[in-house]
């Protein structure tokens, strides 16, 4: 019998859902192979840590020397020894951009795969499933367990969070590693983009502008309806490439993969590359002038108008529908 | 300054992919490019040296007709290429090739190695990291913006909540994520040079990697259904059609 | 094909393709609308060297087959055939001096063309003169130091934007008045430039009128020999067919993609249009033209390299082709789309308005075929005798 580890996403101080969700897929190959699952906190105070039992976590680890999130090399460092000393099976992370710079690093040192940015578990097998050819290809690839552990990132949205457990509660333990390694990250400056709105990649809602808003003044009506339905707001990579909006709010390929029940696409083409990191969303309404536009092939719900003319009517019903 | 770019060729994502028989996606006559993240390396690589001054070489481990993308990044501006011929490794495990590929690099003196955090077809995000690891260097992953002065890298990393200033002495590893330059178009001019440009070719080192990845199959995904245009005879009525189906068909809220 | 595109080539054709996705395609529609010249279009095609494909390394050049310009003009006339003339119409407007010219000429202005410094037109049609060229009435007069040409030019391509322009005229000499090609630039007193024609298509390539009010006209402006003007025109033309027919080619690629993809998607009785065999068959049609229009440009292209004697015959025999099947192709497409065909929201009503050009600009479908048979009458009858 080994453990499963899952690495806690925290922000402010509380989980962020994706860890739940990896408990669930963790708690599913547990199952199966006869391991335990172990989460594991990367620092203190963590408020609601214990729900975590409720979702399959058989015991919490909580790191006594808080991981900066920010300086990856010494946590890949970190985890990596801890786990040469724990020996677990495999290593879940979330595919965050902590996690997606740790888990190779820790692969590499370790001797084990990394297999990145999973979306669906194959308890039976001991596999896990990832998305490769821009979302065009799902491939199955083994976790059993071997050598070194599997490494695996978890993308946000992907797999259901269960609590199979309701009421339960985990043991906490407290481990205090050594950091051994020399720093050769220096890190200088964290400059955060502190926003009022939902993580894009947590949204239940998302509400995204393409070429079409013609501009970052054109994102005004775009945010008022993303205001009235409690959503993130995102964007496709023009927006990005002509420096309307960050590269934090692409959705696609090269950008963040979303998974809302609700995606509203304005002014969006739908090329393979947006779709790549949208085709998760359950339901797709897509706004557009061109009826040609790709987007239309895959979405729901298509609107063939002017964004600029349709946007503030939808905000203006959606409004109406949601109050009522 | 050496600068190494790691590059690699990849399906060119707009491409509809088919299957051979044991079920792996087929290279055969699909439209094969340079891959995007190389090429966003490739383009820094060359305003580095255009800056700073650099002497700029692409890596490449792929199969014989790789070479086209080889081609395109000397006409964009590299120098030359070292070409690792071999289709196997080239369509491997990415442990296998971050081994290969670091092997090359021992011997070439680089001080600043670049390549994509990811690739767009296999998209395994992990080969560059890898080599750092391998051979015990700093990199920083994602990288959005990068200066180099005096022996020392400045980047800047995009991360979930922001962007993070990263130092890191060289000799280091920086891996491209898209934004950190707009790839140029190579001129006529460009291509017509970059024919003279020398490209090494040798054969794959004899190196071992500690695990590969072991892929139990191979699935086409199913695409979405979808393409439902809600009609209307205004734009205002449409919108209202639409907030109707959303909430009595697809129960969206 | 006797020529293979050879690897600079194709690298070539790749970065003109990547162009014309990225760039062209979003500005096409908008180019056709505002019917203006494309000025940040043609900065990235100068920037890019396009137009120095055309000239050799002597001249600043980077020079390529005729295989290879015919494709990029095809690629680039799949977007927008106005943007693909602005780009042939330089090569057209310059062979006059690269066949003909003194190495002064050549080395004065051809590097200006090839790097985009300079633009330059081919000025010989006129209100009672277009393929005839023995009819054409400017007439250039000797004077002191020159000629005094007086005149008019009609449907001049680049004519407003240009800084060098290849006019033909007639030479009063001996009694006798001889066509004759100058190259005037731009500041030459005298020239005046019209207006601008208001076309059904191929807007975006701006068409002039252009006005000789005494313009004096030195030695150095003249190209070749007096009298030799219609031989120079007549090799021009040569190009011109190439280049209209691989513009032709164009339209036909992008009215076969348009209207493939679409007759997928547009359903009518439970099914996709794409069922029907009157769809299938129109398809079918447009996609035998294009591979026929390929096939038949290579062949012209081959005789262009080899200046070979059926050089003349495969060219018109090309430009009828091509030009025909695009009109051909245009208009089915616009069936296909059927009322959406009409309207400005997709692309194949300008596909439509451009096509119907190509009959007619550089040589009528009617002279071609005139071309087509004084060649196939002049080999049976060699036969005979």
């Amino acid at each position: 019998m080994a453990d499963i580890w899952v690495y806690a996403e925290v922000k402010d101080k509380k989980l962020r859902h994706v860890t739940f969700e990896m408990v669930s897929a963790a708690r599913a190959l547990a199952d199966a192979a006869g391991h335990d699952v172990v989460a594991i906190l990367g620092e203190t105070g963590v408020e609601d840590m214990q729900e975590l039992a409720a979702y399959g976590a058989d015991s919490i680890v909580v790191l006594a020397d808080a991981v900066d999130p920010y300086e990856t090399q010494a946590a890949a460092a970190l985890l990596a020894d801890l786990a040469f000393e724990h020996k677990p099976a495999i290593a879940m992370f979330s595919h965050s951009s902590f996690g997606m710079d740790v888990a190779p690093c820790m692969a590499q040192a370790l001797g084990a795969v990394y297999v990145p940015e999973v979306v669906a578990v194959e308890a039976q097998r001991s596999a896990v499933v990832r998305e490769a050819y821009s979302g065009k290809v799902l491939e199955t690839v083994s976790v059993a367990e071997g050598s070194a552990p599997a490494i695996v990132t978890v993308r946000p949205k992907a797999i259901e969070a269960v609590a199979v457990r309701e009421g339960a509660s985990a043991p906490e333990i407290s481990w205090a590693p050594a950091g051994s390694q020399a720093v050769r990250q220096i890190v200088k400056d964290v400059a955060r983009k502190v926003s009022g709105r939902v993580d894009l990649t947590e949204a239940d809602r998302v509400v995204a502008g393409g070429r079409g808003v013609g501009g970052a003044e054109g994102f005004k009506v775009i945010e008022e309806l993303a205001d009235v339905l409690g959503a993130a707001v995102g964007a496709s990579r023009p927006v990005v490439d002509e420096g309307w909006l960050d590269i934090q709010y692409q959705i696609g390929q090269t950008g963040k993969a979303i998974a809302p029940e609700l995606y509203i696409a304005c002014g969006i083409s739908g090329s393979i590359q947006h779709m790549a990191g949208a085709a998760a969303s359950k339901c797709i309404v897509a706004i557009n002038r061109d009826p040609e536009a790709e987007i239309f092939k895959v979405a729901d719900y298509g609107i063939v108008a002017d964004l600029f003319e349709a946007v503030p009517l939808l905000t203006e019903e959606l409004k109406a529908a949601l109050e009522a | 300054m050496k600068i190494v770019v790691c590059m690699k060729q990849s399906i060119d994502s707009e491409a509809v992919l088919a299957f051979d028989d044991a079920g792996n996606v087929a290279k055969e006559g699909q439209t094969l490019v340079i891959d995007p993240y190389s090429e966003f390396a490739v383009e820094k690589a060359v305003q580095l040296k255009e800056s700073v001054g650099a002497e700029v070489v692409a890596l490449c481990i792929g199969a014989a007709d790789a070479v086209s993308a080889i081609r395109h990044a000397l006409a964009m501006g590299a120098d030359s290429a070292v070409f690792v011929e071999d289709a196997v490794l080239a369509d491997g495990d990415p442990a296998a090739k971050a081994a290969a590929l670091a092997e090359e690099l021992r011997g070439m003196g680089a001080d600043l190695i670049m390549g994509g955090c990811k690739s767009s077809d296999t998209a395994h995000a992990q080969v560059m990291p890898r080599i750092a690891g391998i051979l015990g260097i700093p990199h920083v992953n994602t990288v959005v913006e990068l200066d180099v002065e005096e022996g020392v890298a400045h980047a800047v990393r995009e991360v979930d909540d922001g962007k993070v200033s990263i130092d890191v002495e060289l000799p280091a590893v920086i891996c491209a994520q898209q934004g950190l330059a707009e790839p140029r178009y190579p001129t006529v001019r460009d291509i017509m040079q970059s024919k003279r440009k020398p490209i090494e070719t040798r054969p794959a080192a004899a190196v071992e990697a500690s695990a590969a990845m072991q892929v139990l199959e191979t699935n086409p995904k199913p695409k979405r259904a979808g393409g439902k245009i809600v009609e209307g005879e205004t734009v205002s009525e449409a919108v209202a059609n639409a907030v109707r189906m959303l909430k009595d068909e697809a129960k969206a809220f | 094909m006797k020529y293979e595109i050879n690897e600079e080539e194709s690298m070539i054709l790749k970065m003109v393709d990547d162009i014309c996705t990225d760039v062209v395609s979003q500005r096409a529609a908008e180019i056709d609308e505002q019917d203006e010249f494309p000025e940040d279009i043609y900065r990235l095609f100068v920037e890019q060297g396009l137009f120095s494909l055309a000239y050799g390394e002597q001249y600043g050049g980077c020079e390529v087959g005729m295989h290879c310009w015919v494709r990029m003009i095809e690629r680039i006339s799949k977007e927008s055939p106005a943007v693909a003339l602005m780009v042939l119409i330089s090569a057209i407007g310059s062979d006059a001096l690269v066949f003909s010219g003194t190495e002064e000429q050549k080395s004065t202005i051809l590097p200006k063309l090839a790097s985009g410094e300079a633009k330059i037109c081919f000025a010989l049609t006129e209100p009672r003169a277009g393929s005839d060229i023995s009819s054409i009435a400017t007439v250039a007069k000797p004077v002191e130091g020159g000629w005094k040409v007086n005149g008019a030019k009609i449907f001049i391509t680049n004519g407003e934007v240009s800084d060098y322009f290849t006019v033909f005229a007639k030479v009063e000499q001996d009694g006798e008045m001889l066509p004759t090609c100058f190259v005037v630039p731009r500041d030459t007193p005298g020239l005046v430039i019209g207006r601008k024609e208001h076309k059904i298509g191929l807007r975006g390539s701006v068409t002039s009128q252009l006005f000789f009010e005494d313009m004096v006209v030195t030695p150095d402006m003249l190209v070749g020999e007096i009298g030799q003007g219609f031989e120079i025109a007549h090799h021009t033309l040569n190009r011109g067919r190439l280049a209209v027919a691989a513009l032709s080619t164009g339209v036909t690629a992008a009215c076969v993609e348009a209207a493939a993809t679409y007759a997928q998607e547009r359903a009518q009785f439970q099914r996709a249009i794409s069922d029907f065999q009157a769809v299938k068959f129109m398809l079918a049609d447009m996609e035998i033209s294009l591979e026929a229009s390929r096939l038949l440009l290579d062949q012209a292209a081959d005789a262009y390299m080899d200046q070979s004697p059926d050089m003349m015959k495969t060219a018109s025999a090309a430009k009828v082709f091509c030009s025909e099947h695009a009109v051909a192709a245009a208009r089915d497409a616009v069936q296909i789309f059927g009322g959406y065909g009409l309207c400005k929201d997709y692309p194949v009503e300008r596909y439509y308005r451009d096509a119907r050009a190509f009959t007619i600009i550089e040589g009528t479908s009617q002279v071609q075929k005139t071309l087509v048979a004084k060649a196939v009458l002049k080999e049976y009858a060699k036969q005979k005798a």
